[in-house]
């Protein structure tokens, strides 16, 4: 791989806060290490307070390092130059209100220094993307939190960046909010551009990205491609029954059903042969299957059993 | 240039659709036309009363909307973060300082304008005569006002609102007493050496803020020469950007949380 190939790389990036009289120091970062290549989009999760927004705000020049180096597009962070290429959208983020939609990404070209023509160009183009076209002259304290989200994400995207940073993108939003952003997400991969995104909503990092990247405690403790992490194995199988009377009910309660109704329940079997061994003793007592679902394994599901049942520093030592 | 420009007039744009500007900016109209009534008050001297009164009233305000919107600039950008969009972006921390500064002081640049013309129009009704000494004036208290300006944007780089509302007012007070403290102290009124040499070292330290105040001379109607208006300016200018380059310097290191 190239050094051209790699547009963000962290070498021993470590951030530690300065405590005060009354609060300890803290180590946000611990010697992170991390690289982004080329057209890919990566998503950067991990608990609360596990260092997502302290990398991010270290890569954006928000905050400096207290040790290690990272860069971006091989210009090293904190230079004006290595953020000429970048688009950024900070976790929820409050802008100026008494601007129009407009106006604000006006404003925010200019910040790029681009020309008058070229910012109305871009706008015309990004206005119909984050489907905000409408309110373009709407001062955006009228604008709902999507539409803030979106018209957030058309101000990273006015300079045609190479890399996108998104920290939280879809924080707060409805469904119909999440999916657009989705959309725009998927849109820019499409266009070869590098996204590094840190979310909680782990089913969106799962589909959209191509590589994740888990954070704890300041560590990274895995850095790998989402075919490699979640293998869409069959851990469970969920049948739920209606229509069954007291004795049948009965019989098929030895095999401990999960959720137990008036009308319906919910047995969870551990393979597909159980499972079709229960639905055929339940159709020849009489009953109705009203679903049999696969329970499949998540990134949702690796990050919950893998990443909260150990203590930060178990998962370090493993790491 | 485009990127200061870009937030330059951002800023412009914050302050002139702020509320409280218009509401500092009706009292001070309120002010210079209600100097009608009190001049009328007075025995003697009614012109220059009338005159005193408009003058001190631009300066007060002007003040309190330079330090007030001045620090809210700055501090309101941190405090919603909406920093964070800006420092992301290809713009050095001296370029949105300098943006800022030149927004407010085009602000400014209105808001004196305002209460001139306020000021001008009460002259002319209250039938009181008018020279060109009362311009001066009023332009040096708009170049003292730059360098509030730059005062309070080197305060609100480090500190949180109220202390830089605190050490903004500080500033302007001593800057304002420093040149009658030396002139008590060189007198020999004052008793230790050590005292001679804080004043000396206040007066060095700060802006000399006595040196925008022809309001007297103004009030007599007495001629302000230009070089004095030219020299003003120029102090105004020279404090204006060193205290702009210091507030540069400190904003550079700052981490936004």
């Amino acid at each position: 791989m190239s050094a051209d190939d790699v547009v963000v790389r962290c070498e021993n990036l470590t951030k530690r806060y300065r405590g005060s009289l009354l609060r300890r120091s803290h180590l946000a970062l611990d010697s992170l290490n991390l690289e982004v290549k080329r057209g890919e989009v990566v998503g950067y999760i991990g608990p609360n307070g596990a260092g997502k927004t302290t990398t991010i705000k270290i890569l954006m020049g928000l905050h400096k390092a207290s040790g290690g180096t990272a860069e971006i597009l091989g210009q090293p962070v904190g230079s004006v130059a290595c953020r000429e290429r970048v688009g950024y959208l900070p976790e929820r983020p409050y802008f100026y209100n008494y601007l129009t939609a407009e106006e604000f990404l006006h404003f925010y070209g200019s910040l790029y220094g681009m020309s008058a023509a070229s910012r109305r160009a871009k706008i015309d183009e990004l206005l119909p993307l984050v489907k905000i076209e409408h309110a373009r002259k709407l001062p955006l304290r009228k604008f709902s939190k999507g539409m803030l989200q979106r018209v957030g994400l058309a101000q990273a995207l006015i300079n045609s960046p190479d890399l996108v940073v998104l920290d939280e993108p879809s924080s707060g939003l409805d469904p119909m909010g999440r999916m657009l952003i989705r959309d725009v997400i998927a849109e820019l991969k499409r266009r070869g551009v590098t996204i590094l995104f840190s979310s909680h909503i782990l089913s969106d990092v799962e589909d959209i990205c191509d590589r994740v990247a888990i954070i704890v405690a300041g560590k990274l403790v895995k850095l790998a491609a989402v075919r490699d992490l979640v293998h869409h194995n069959v851990r469970a199988v969920e049948v739920t029954l209606e229509n069954f009377n007291e004795a049948n009910l009965s019989t098929l309660s030895e095999r401990n059903p999960i959720l137990l109704g008036a009308e319906r329940v919910t047995f969870s079997l551990p393979d597909q042969a159980e499972a079709n061994a229960l639905v055929k003793e339940a159709l020849k007592r009489g009953a109705h299957v009203a679903s049999v679902v696969p329970r499949r394994e998540s990134l949702e599901s690796l990050f919950v059993e893998k990443y909260t049942a150990q203590t930060p520093e178990e998962i370090r030592t493993d790491a | 240039m485009i990127k200061i420009w870009a937030v330059t007039l951002n800023s412009f744009r914050e302050a002139m659709r702020d509320k409280i500007l218009y509401t500092l900016l009706f009292f001070a109209v309120l002010m210079i036309l209600a100097s009608v009534a009190v001049a009328q008050m007075t025995i003697g001297e009614y012109e220059k009363v009338l005159r005193d009164l408009g003058l001190t009233a631009i300066s007060i305000f002007g003040l309190l909307i330079a330090i007030f919107v001045g620090i809210g600039l700055v501090n309101k950008e941190i405090e919603r973060k909406t920093i964070y969009t800006i420092v992301s972006k290809p713009v050095h921390r001296w370029q949105f300082l300098v943006g800022k500064f030149l927004g407010l002081s085009a602000t400014l640049l209105v808001q004196v304008l305002s209460m001139g013309i306020a000021f001008v129009i009460m002259l002319v009704f209250a039938e009181a005569q008018l020279s060109s000494s009362l311009l001066a004036a009023v332009w040096l208290s708009y170049t003292e006002l730059l360098v509030i300006t730059a005062t309070a944007l080197l305060f609100s780089s480090f500190s949180s609102p109220v202390l830089a509302s605190m050490f903004t007012i500080g500033f302007t007070l001593i800057g304002k007493l420093s040149a009658g403290l030396v002139e008590f102290t060189e007198r020999g009124e004052a008793t230790s050496e050590g005292f001679r040499s804080f004043a000396r070292l206040l007066y060095q330290a700060v802006p000399d803020l006595q040196t925008f105040n022809v309001r007297t001379a103004a009030s007599y109607g007495v001629d302000v020469p230009w070089e004095y208006v030219l020299y003003g300016t120029g102090y105004a200018l020279a404090w204006s950007a060193a205290l702009l380059l210091l507030a540069s310097v400190i904003f550079q290191f700052r981490e936004f949380k």
